[in-house]
């Protein structure tokens, strides 16, 4: 190791210029090459007791994925991950990693952390570039599984019990498997052929069954799936209900929720000409909310050709969103509003938005939640003068599954009630992922699935 | 892949297709709706469930060939394949959890208004099935535009046919004959459900709120996913904004907002008529 490697600063990585990137939906961040990759990880201090990795929720033993990554020996880093996700490019990528892994990183503390994240998407697109095989799969045992969903939770669940022998079908509601990673999260930040796709083909590789265009709870129901000889039904289904703010003139034309906006951009790709799905964006485009959703959303809005304004009613130190994700946003472009909420839309005749009528706040104590709750300033009101407006205000379970299927215990938000091996109040169905924490991570929806995936092979072992 | 296993011309532009989905076929009901993707690079249809044959295994839709995705539509044949169609999608219509015997007693009007003479049969036929006679009335631009007559002849207690221009039947709208009926010829009607173009059934409404008939409409917004996940299909109900998709389509006809609704679906037409000319374009180009 060369004393050339500098402990406390991080190797840079190489990102598309953002007056480039905010004209295109290509990759955002373009990855390290082989030598920076060898760099950062030669930073790491390979601890005896690694503070990282309790900060990781699925306790990927991140310095020893380093250290092979440190000798130039990638794909040992990446069959190390492999034990532990089966996501790594995606994970790598979305994970939240500043206040995970990267936040309790020894190093951080007189320099900048080690870039977990970053390393554990090159071992991983180094992999998938390199066809590395990834994962063992056991003879086929004939039992029957079902899962509905295909989003992380779904996914993970689905490759464990099929490396375990399991037969495994996945039911999907949507025409393309992925959950929130294909309607949800923008190409520019998790690209769809390259990143998604592989996942998807990786399952099928082990043998897992997909069946897309099939709504659980309308097309078939739970109960139907045990008469058809499944042994054990996952629910992965996510929360995916938009949330609106109530406020008047919401249904004027021009009002979007966010999920509407970039399903139409992701899923339905009609950013691409030759697409049929339309897609309206305006001159002027205000996103109101701070998480990520708010920020794919505005970083959407904007590669569209919008000036595109976040509106948000606590500070830029609350917003939700990644701080990676805060900063790209800034870089290409988008205006940031704080301390300020819509309290009503303004239409025209013809019912298309012009103008919000928005106030500003100001933070008061701290709520429930830890954060200072944020106040409205009497008399503060004022017009904001858009023709988009796109909400990004959280979302929810959908009840569908649970109002179908008897004994499904639920809590007030909707969400279905599973313990941490996912089993749910009825016998042999089990649940992880959004649809029981509410909106969450794709990391935390991959822990669930894959503690979900052990209960199973639990359970039906207990029953043969 | 799902296979077209029909196809038939019922007048100019409108067509029906028998579409293999065997999954649909078991589960669909009267009132419900479908999303089918024709190809690689097609959006998501929102199309009526227009009748289903459990045992074949087939669902059939109706379809107006109006923008490029319809037109896409009616280019396809018996023997190609769609690539998507999911269903069946919103809430069976009230009457197929009633008490069938309360059905019997209950005086209905059907009235269908084009294209969306099509979803009307099946629920006529449900009930005809079951011993329950319902009056429908039908309109259309012109004779031409007729469609399904013969069918829901079969099926209807009785049968009344409107066009705008006098070609055919009645001379007028479907909401003079709905005053025609009630005012000139003492009918008495308990529930009205009115399904086709939104401005018919806007009217249809407020004809039969004047004559104090509750009812029923089914509603077309614009949709994208149709499970409840985006909000495209959102409409005011009695003040309130309901999904169209998952706590509809069918819908109280006197609460309904129809002038946001109208606004509503219009919400896209520019990017429509573009998307249009490039699909004709194509099909010039092909046939040259
Ligand atoms: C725009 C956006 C950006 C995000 N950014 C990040 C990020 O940067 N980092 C991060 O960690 N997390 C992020 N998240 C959150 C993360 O994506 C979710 O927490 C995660 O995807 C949840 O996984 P899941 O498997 O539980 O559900 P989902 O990914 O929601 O998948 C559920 C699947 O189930 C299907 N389904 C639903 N109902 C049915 C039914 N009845 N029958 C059959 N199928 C059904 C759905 O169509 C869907 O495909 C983001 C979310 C959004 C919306
Ligand atoms: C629940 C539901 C059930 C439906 N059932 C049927 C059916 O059984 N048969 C059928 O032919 N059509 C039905 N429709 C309407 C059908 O989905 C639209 O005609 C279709 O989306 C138009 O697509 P296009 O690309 O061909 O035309 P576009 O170019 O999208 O539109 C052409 C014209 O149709 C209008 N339009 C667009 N969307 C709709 C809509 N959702 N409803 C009414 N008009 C619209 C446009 O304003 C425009 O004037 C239904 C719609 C819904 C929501
Ligand atoms: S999965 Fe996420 S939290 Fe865990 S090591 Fe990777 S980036 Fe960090
Ligand atoms: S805490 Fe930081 S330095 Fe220590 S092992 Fe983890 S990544 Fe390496
Ligand atoms: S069509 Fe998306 S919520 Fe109804």
């Amino acid at each position: 190791m060369s004393k050339a490697v500098d402990r406390f600063t991080r190797t840079p990585i190489a990102e598309q210029d953002p007056q480039v990137r905010n004209h295109n939906f290509d990759e955002v961040c373009l990855g390290y090459t082989e030598e920076e990759a060898m760099r950062e990880a030669q930073r790491c201090l390979q601890c005896k007791n690694p503070l990282c990795r309790p900060g990781c929720p699925v306790s990927i033993d991140i310095p020893r994925f380093i250290k092979h990554i440190a000798e130039g020996d990638f794909e040992e880093a990446a069959h190390v991950l492999a034990e532990y996700t089966a996501l790594p490019a995606v994970c790598g990528r979305v994970c939240p990693q500043e206040d995970q892994c990267e936040k309790t990183c020894i190093l951080g503390r007189k320099g900048e952390p080690v870039a977990i994240g970053k390393l554990e998407r090159f071992a991983a697109d180094w992999a998938r570039e390199h066809g590395i095989k990834l994962g063992k799969t056991k003879p086929s045992n004939g039992h029957k599984v079902a899962i509905i969903g295909s989003g992380p939770a779904g996914i993970t669940c689905a490759g464990e019990l099929a490396k375990e022998g399991y037969d495994v079908t996945i039911f999907e509601a949507l025409h393309e498997p992925g959950g929130v990673l294909v309607y949800g999260i923008p190409e520019f930040r998790l690209p769809k052929e390259t990143v998604v796709k592989p996942e998807i083909e990786n399952l099928k590789r082990l043998g897992v069954k997909i069946e897309t265009n099939v709504i659980v709870g309308k097309t078939i129901t739970v109960d139907e799936m045990f008469e058809e000889g499944f042994e054990a039904v996952f629910i992965g289904s996510g929360a995916g209900l938009p949330k609106f703010m109530g406020i008047p003139g919401e249904n004027y034309n021009g009002v979007f929720s966010a999920n509407e906006f970039l399903t139409r951009n992701n899923l339905m790709k009609a950013f691409r000409e030759d697409y049929a799905t339309p897609i309206k964006v305006g001159k002027k485009v205000a996103v109101v909310g701070g998480g990520n959703v708010a920020m794919d959303a505005a970083r959407t809005a904007k590669r569209l050709g919008a000036e595109v304004y976040i509106v948000y009613r606590r500070t830029e130190n609350e917003l939700p969103a990644r701080v990676e994700e805060v900063h790209h946003a800034k870089e290409e472009g988008i205006i940031f509003e704080m301390l300020t909420t819509p309290v009503e839309i303004i239409g025209d005749e013809t019912g298309w938005v012009k103008a919000m009528k928005c106030v500003r706040m100001e933070l008061g104590e701290p709520d429930a939640s830890g954060r200072r709750r944020p106040v409205e300033i009497k008399g503060s009101d004022f017009t904001f003068d858009v023709d988009t407006v796109i909400m990004a205000l959280g979302t929810s379970p959908n009840p569908l599954i649970a109002s179908t299927t008897d004994g499904l215990e639920t809590n007030k938000y909707q969400c279905i009630v599973a313990d941490d091996q996912g089993r749910t109040s009825r016998e042999g169905v089990f649940a992880g992922g959004d649809i029981v924490t509410g909106a969450a991570t794709v990391i935390l929806a991959m822990g669930a699935g894959k503690q979900a995936a052990k209960g199973i092979d639990e359970y039906i072992k207990s029953k043969n | 892949m799902y296979k077209i296993v029909r196809k038939e011309i019922l007048a100019p532009n409108i067509f029906s297709m028998d579409i293999l989905a065997p999954r649909v076929a078991a589960s669909a009901k009267p009132g419900q709706f479908l999303i089918v993707i024709a190809d690689e690079k097609g959006e998501r249809l929102p199309l009526t469930i227009c009748d289903y044959d459990k045992e074949e295994g087939t669902v059939q839709i109706v379809v107006q060939a109006m923008g490029s995705s319809t037109r896409k539509l009616f280019e396809m044949e018996a023997g190609d394949y769609l690539k998507d169609f999911v269903g069946p999608l919103g809430i069976p219509s009230k009457f197929v959890n009633e008490d069938i015997e309360e059905l019997k007693k209950r005086r209905m009007l059907f009235v269908a208004g084009g294209v969306g003479t099509a979803p009307v049969y099946p629920q006529v036929k449900w009930l005809h099935d079951r011993g329950v006679e319902v009056d429908v009335i039908m309109g259309a631009k012109n004779k031409e535009l007729v469609i399904l007559e013969d069918k829901l002849k079969a099926v209807a207690g009785n049968l009344y046919v409107c066009t705008d221009d006098g070609s055919y039947g009645f001379h007028g709208m479907v909401t003079h004959y709905i005053e025609e009926l009630v005012e000139n010829q003492g009918k008495e009607y308990d529930e009205c459900i009115a399904i086709g173009p939104m401005i018919m059934m806007k009217f249809v409404a407020l004809t039969t709120k004047k004559l104090n008939i509750p009812t029923i409409v089914s509603l077309n917004p614009i949709m994208v996913d149709g499970t409840g996940m985006c909000g495209a299909c959102r409409v005011s109900v009695g003040g309130e904004t309901k999904f169209a998709c998952v706590h509809g389509p069918e819908f109280d006809g006197h609460l309904v907002d129809f002038d946001e609704a109208l606004k509503r679906q219009a919400q896209y037409k520019e990017e429509e008529v573009k998307k249009l000319e490039a699909f004709e374009c194509k099909v010039e180009e092909a046939r040259e």
